[in-house]
């Protein structure tokens, strides 16, 4: 049953292209680029050997004797945290950036949570020689400092975004007007599976090696296929790219955990598919916190790059067909899972991945001893090190 | 009613001013007061604006006219209900993002309807981007109006202009409302090509804002549409938004100020 978009780009009902006429010729443009880029072994060739060479894939698959412990099942941890800017995210930006350079394009627009996508970008956009603009929430740039100078080292211009809750969701409208603005001459690299249609199957496309290439190591390392796979849903690109190899084996549980923020009945979270309802936002139709008159109710969530009010259009798709659970987890509990994973196995995950780090150590006796999990090390935790400490949170 | 507006300017040889207005903004009452004065300064159609927490096609002035009509408690509903107060002679056509539109439900058409709105139009649903929805705004009680841009190919505007109601919403230049210095050097071009695949009267809205630009955009096009130099001039004062208003309708026909 693998997962086919529509002829009009949409999930089952979701997805879609809800955007200014003047956008729907650059869909167009972009989606004709797209494939042609695809079909062409030239463009999978530099991708192939800039993702080896330049990114530093395969990344790689560790085992985690004492979480697993802890866990009371084999967990095994797929690395996208060492990767070159310490996250998927390059995975997407890269691709992403190649195309619009076979497009002519060469100044490049990003939106950034956690400043992880914004400074995969920032990267590529330095090793191509590209113009690079990224819109950032100006509460993310007070939360990650330490991404907002590293994307300006590397020559990108961080326009902060003061309109409505200074996050992802205000940034990506941001980016959005620019590229409304510019889309003769510009591209968007959307950092998640979200957007207008072809964004959602593209950007998890892109992201789908992180699964087709774990999926080889499970059989690989532990000789058989996981039992679960999780990963931590914001916009849903790192889940995305991790379930996809694995929709097809109807064996191997596909589960997202969304940020729960201060609680799912405190009205204050990110965990839209658990909570939200289907509606339009950025492009695209799919579950979305909002108000009974249909205006966005802002998100929550201690980590930026979940901070998010909607979410991938195929995963609200793969909730109704039933093929994906999803589940949340509180700012405290991601914090609690943060720690546990730098203490157990001595990698620190980012805050967003903390949250399917703590989802899995609260499940022991879900799975049986010799079932293994498979989790998606979205990123690494060197960003949030600061922002932790000044909550006082970790060791005393 | 839109029709029978434009055919009334078209045998009288004038052109339309069209004015786009947030509902709630600055309050919901002087809401009511600018719509009226708008009327009277000689507007020939009224766009209201459904206030959206995510406005991604609105410049910085109407993004600001939105948060502060929603901070009135300004929604779709409330809009309908001031329209319906306002008791307007000008046709009315509401100006929404398709996401409020879906959560007002499926009988929102007839209540803006009843309440005296005559058109609608919706920022983010192009055609061919949704058959049912398009088919329930197209089948539905309001003249459906659609929206042609820049980037549009010309085959395109064909395909629009055939799906269209009312008239035709021509973006003026790439990019989100807000008002400019100047006009794009090729809009004559455009609306003439527009026209070329186009029975609806056309008119030309996007950083239009002063009167100089309604003497050359009205030489080309039915009309013009006046979004956020009304905003901004209705956030000092609405007598200041109504003298603008008063100013391009002179321009528009041929007067001189």
């Amino acid at each position: 049953m693998a997962i086919e978009t529509t002829a009009d780009g949409r999930f089952g009902a979701f997805g879609g292209r809800y955007v200014p006429e003047t956008l729907v010729p650059a869909l167009d443009e972009l989606e004709r680029a797209l494939e042609q880029a695809l079909a062409d072994p030239a463009f999978h060739a530099e991708l192939n050997g800039m993702l080896q060479h330049y990114a530093g894939r395969p990344s790689a698959m560790s085992d985690a004797p004492r979480f697993s412990e802890r866990v009371g099942a084999p967990v095994w941890l797929k690395r996208e945290d060492l990767n070159h800017t310490g996250a998927h995210k390059i995975n997407n930006a890269l691709a992403q950036a190649l195309l619009a350079r076979r497009m002519g394009k060469r100044r490049i627009i990003a939106e950034t949570g956690a400043g992880q996508h914004g400074v995969a970008t920032a990267t590529v956009c330095a090793r191509l020689g590209l113009e690079c603009v990224v819109y950032m929430g100006e509460e993310d740039m007070r939360r990650q400092r330490l991404n907002v100078y590293r994307m300006r080292l590397m020559g990108a211009t961080v326009v902060p975004v003061t309109a409505g809750t200074r996050t992802l969701k205000d940034a990506t409208t941001e980016a959005i007007r620019d590229w409304v603005t510019t889309c003769p001459t510009s591209h968007y690299i959307i950092g998640s599976v979200v957007g207008p249609a072809p964004y959602p199957r593209m950007v998890r496309d892109f992201q789908a090696i992180i699964g087709r290439e774990a999926r080889a190591q499970m059989l690989e390392r532990a000789g058989r296929l996981p039992r679960a796979v999780v990963a931590c849903v914001g916009g849903g690109s790192n889940a995305m790219g991790i379930f996809h190899a694995f929709v097809d084996d109807a064996n191997v549980d596909l589960i997202g955990v969304e940020a729960a923020g201060h609680g799912l009945d405190s009205g204050s979270h990110s965990a839209s598919l658990s909570r939200g309802t289907p509606g339009v936002l950025h492009g695209a139709l799919s579950y979305l916190l909002q108000d009974e008159h249909g205006q966005v109710h802002p998100a929550h969530s201690i980590s930026a790059g979940l901070d998010y009010p909607g979410v991938g259009p195929e995963h609200s798709y793969l909730k109704e067909i039933g093929r994906a659970t999803y589940v949340s987890v509180t700012d405290e509990q991601a914090l609690e899972g943060f720690a546990l994973l730098g203490r157990l196995e001595g990698i620190i995950p980012a805050l967003e991945t903390a949250h399917a780090v703590w989802w899995i150590a609260s499940q022991r006796g879900r799975w049986a001893a010799e079932e293994p999990v498979l989790l998606c090390v979205s990123g690494r935790g060197d960003k949030d090190v600061a922002q932790v400490s000044e909550l006082g949170a970790g060791p005393g | 009613m839109l029709t029978e507006r434009f055919d009334a300017l078209r045998a009288q040889g004038r052109r339309a001013l069209v004015c786009y207005a947030t509902a709630g903004h600055p309050d919901p009452e002087r809401s009511i007061s600018l719509w009226q004065g708008l009327e009277e300064a000689g507007a020939d159609v009224l766009e209201v604006g459904v206030p959206f927490s995510d406005p991604m096609a609105d410049g910085p002035v109407i993004q600001a006219s939105s948060q502060a009509a929603l901070a009135h408690g300004v929604t779709l509903d409330a809009a309908l209900a001031l329209v319906a107060r306002a008791k307007l002679g000008i046709p009315v056509v509401l100006f929404t993002y398709l996401n409020p539109l879906i959560a007002a439900g499926p009988d929102v058409l007839r209540r803006a309807a009843d309440a005296g709105v005559h058109g609608v139009l919706v920022t983010d649903l192009p055609v061919g981007s949704d058959a049912a929805r398009e088919s329930w705004l197209g089948e539905g009680p309001l003249d459906f109006v659609r929206l042609v841009a820049p980037t549009t190919p010309p085959t395109r505007m064909a395909e629009i202009a055939r799906h269209g109601r009312g008239f035709v919403y021509l973006i003026s230049r790439l990019g989100v409302t807000g008002v400019s210095d100047t006009l794009p050097e090729d809009l004559p071009q455009t609306i003439a090509a527009l026209r070329r695949v186009c029975t609806l009267p056309i008119c030309v809205g996007f950083g239009i804002s002063r009167p100089e630009h309604a003497r050359v955009v009205g030489a080309h096009a039915d009309g013009i549409v006046v979004g956020s130099a009304i905003v901004g001039a209705a956030g000092k004062s609405v007598d200041a938004a109504v003298t603008l208003a008063r100013e391009l309708r002179r321009a528009l026909d041929g007067r001189t100020a």
